[in-house]
């Protein structure tokens, strides 16, 4: 293989990456968000996924809707899941030992995953074509109409979350809850009201997510949150739990990594690379890429 | 000390009295394979909830990779007993060595780390075993390693479960039982009083790990085969769930909840669409009425049944 053909397939990994990691990032979001204010991590994350991608399969098949009103439909079904699931599971646990509402959110994720082949069964179910696939060709670089999708329709998405988090009264609200949670809730903000918010946008990023996969890899089922969900999850520590631009950050760098290994070594160990990312960042640098180190006070 | 090895030896009767039996209702037959295998799992699961509340609940360090141990445990002595025939003594204590080295060589730089993000730096090496496991072709990468003699007996699995549960019961009762506890409460307090808590940390790591390791061993041994997909994180949370489910630090706890989750699986066998359902909801019942497990860290005794009986108004006078 001569050099120009090794660059190319290069820059062709880093695209493929770039797609798939814009959607880990658009997942690693809500875990990030919901880390930074009450420091759960929120293992049924992984399933909003998974259930914003069957919402969007429902809507095109059986509502006949196109895409985007699909996707909107999808995110604010994943979104009212993700307020459900926080009321009826985590809310009772605010004051609970960290352990019990992990386990818990363990408890949520199986019933979500179980519950999901109850109702839809086990199969896997071919994503209708939203999109006809176009193949545009740049001097040997293959871009697909889906990634160009998957990459405007996630960015837009968190322009619009930057916009909510810095310019919005509830996203002032949540900084403070996620800064000092008791001070916030002195100052008179409603912090049970700022918490159901915060899981509503992330969980309706992840629906967003959910059908973006539903339209690139055109199959979905009931497990397929789980792999996402912690690769997502390695992508927020990656760039800083807690940190909004952090995840943007780590998903992309996330799938970026795991293209390259699986086109130049092998997919098979593209799992391990994602949690050897993971083992390297927490050793060398446990805040994230984007994060500040605290000291422990006595 | 004296009071220790009368318990002991009191703990030792009462088992090797169920041993006997346990043995002669199989023998006779009185208990049929199928319920026979659910004891051994029972018997293997305990000693995996043994072990990981020797890390997570006394040593107060969340580990979440203990189907990693568990698997290196299985196929190290796998290996041993198909490629080299080797005994199945032998298979087992090599097997429980390399995961307790493999737990110090991951526990010393990964136990700097504390809460969360130890929590998910064990859950990734949980993961990177199973991945390399995976790809190496000597082992059957992922269709398992097969032919494994079924050496696994209740006499082993039960056996095997009383060491593991006296030996973790010493230990937390030894001085080094107690610097872990002190770390588990306080752990600038307990470097301050002059533990070494990186030492403490890894010991009970390493401890946790072989344990898991035998387990490992007496799983393979029972069901022919060794797979990758019995050891994936899914598995690890299984095991969490058994202790969180007892009381985390509580002994008795992880074995009441290894006991009783392993057999609500046997029993909700029959229904494989509904259990996992069932599973996850009777968790999240039992987390949000009852955060603390089933006995808290406190262990079961004869004097905490009377108290219960006795005590049930005072309890509900607290609020509790």
């Amino acid at each position: 293989m001569d050099f120009s053909a090794v660059f190319l397939q290069i820059v062709q990994q880093i695209i493929n990456g770039v797609s798939v990691g814009s959607i880990y990032a658009l997942i690693a979001l809500g875990y990030t968000m919901v880390y930074g204010i009450i420091k759960l991590i929120n293992f049924a994350h992984g399933d909003i996924y998974m259930l914003g991608a069957y919402a969007g399969f429902f809507c095109t098949t059986a509502l006949h809707l196109s895409f985007i009103p699909a996707l909107l439909l999808s995110m604010i079904i994943a979104g009212l899941v993700g307020v459900v699931i926080e009321r009826v599971a985590y809310k009772p646990l605010r004051n609970a030992p960290r352990m019990a509402v992990l386990i818990t959110a363990i408890g949520v994720s199986l019933f979500l995953e179980y519950g999901g082949i109850l109702v839809v069964s086990p199969q896997t179910r071919t994503f209708p074509e939203v999109f006809p696939t176009t193949l545009y060709n740049f001097a040997g670089v293959v871009v697909s109409s889906q990634q160009v999708l998957i990459l405007v329709v996630s960015l837009v998405l968190m322009v619009i979350l930057t916009y909510i988090v810095q310019r919005t009264k509830i996203g002032k609200a949540m900084r403070a809850v996620s800064f000092d949670t008791d001070a916030a809730r002195l100052m008179g903000i409603n912090v049970d009201l700022v918490i159901s918010a915060t899981f509503a946008i992330g969980s309706a990023l992840a629906g967003a997510a959910g059908v973006l996969v539903g339209v690139y890899y055109n199959s979905i089922d009931p497990l397929m949150g789980i792999m996402p969900g912690l690769k997502a999850f390695i992508a927020a520590v990656l760039g800083g739990i807690g940190i909004i631009p952090g995840a943007m950050l780590g998903g992309i760098i996330m799938g970026v990594v795991e293209a390259l290994v699986s086109g130049f070594v092998s997919s098979t160990y593209r799992d391990a690379a994602a949690f050897a990312i993971l083992i390297i960042i927490l050793l060398l640098k446990p805040a994230g890429l984007l994060g500040k180190n605290v000291r422990e006070k006595v | 000390m004296k009071v220790r090895t009368k318990r002991d030896i009191i703990f030792v009767g009462i088992s090797v009295l169920i041993y006997l039996v346990g043995e002669v209702l199989i023998l006779t037959g009185a208990i049929p394979p199928y319920l026979e295998r659910s004891i051994v799992t029972v018997c293997i699961n305990i000693i995996l909830a043994a072990s990981l509340n020797l890390i997570n609940g006394i040593t107060g360090q969340f580990s979440i990779g203990h189907a990693g141990f568990m698997a290196v445990g299985a196929y190290v002595s796998a290996i041993l007993t198909v490629k080299f025939g080797i005994s199945f003594v032998v298979a087992i204590i090599a097997g429980a060595a390399a995961s307790a080295l493999l737990g110090v060589l991951i526990g010393l730089p990964t136990l700097r780390l504390s809460g969360d993000y130890l929590a998910i730096a064990t859950l990734g090496l949980g993961e990177i075993i199973r991945i390399v496991i995976l790809n190496i072709s000597y082992v059957g990468g992922a269709s398992g390693l097969v032919g494994i003699p079924k050496d696994t007996t209740f006499t082993w699995a039960f056996a095997l479960m009383v060491f593991s549960l006296l030996f973790i019961r010493n230990f937390v009762e030894s001085s080094h039982g107690r610097a872990c506890i002190a770390i588990r409460e306080n752990e600038i307090a307990a470097e301050a009083m002059g533990i070494n808590t990186t030492k403490y940390k890894v010991l009970a790591f390493a401890l946790g790990a072989g344990f898991a390791g035998v387990a490992g061993a007496l799983f393979v041994h029972y069901n022919y085969m060794a797979h990758p997909g019995s050891f994936t994180f899914l598995r690890s949370f299984d095991i969490l769930t058994m202790v969180v489910f007892g009381g985390l630090g509580s002994m008795t706890g992880a074995v009441t909840g290894a006991v009783v989750l392993t057999l609500l699986t046997f029993f909700l066998a029959d229904i494989p669409e509904l259990r996992m359902v069932i599973y996850s909801v009777l968790l999240i019942i039992l987390m949000l009425y009852r955060p603390q497990g089933l006995f808290g860290n406190k262990e079961l005794s004869l004097k905490m049944l009377t108290r219960l009986i006795g005590g049930g108004r005072r309890d509900a006078a607290e609020g509790k």
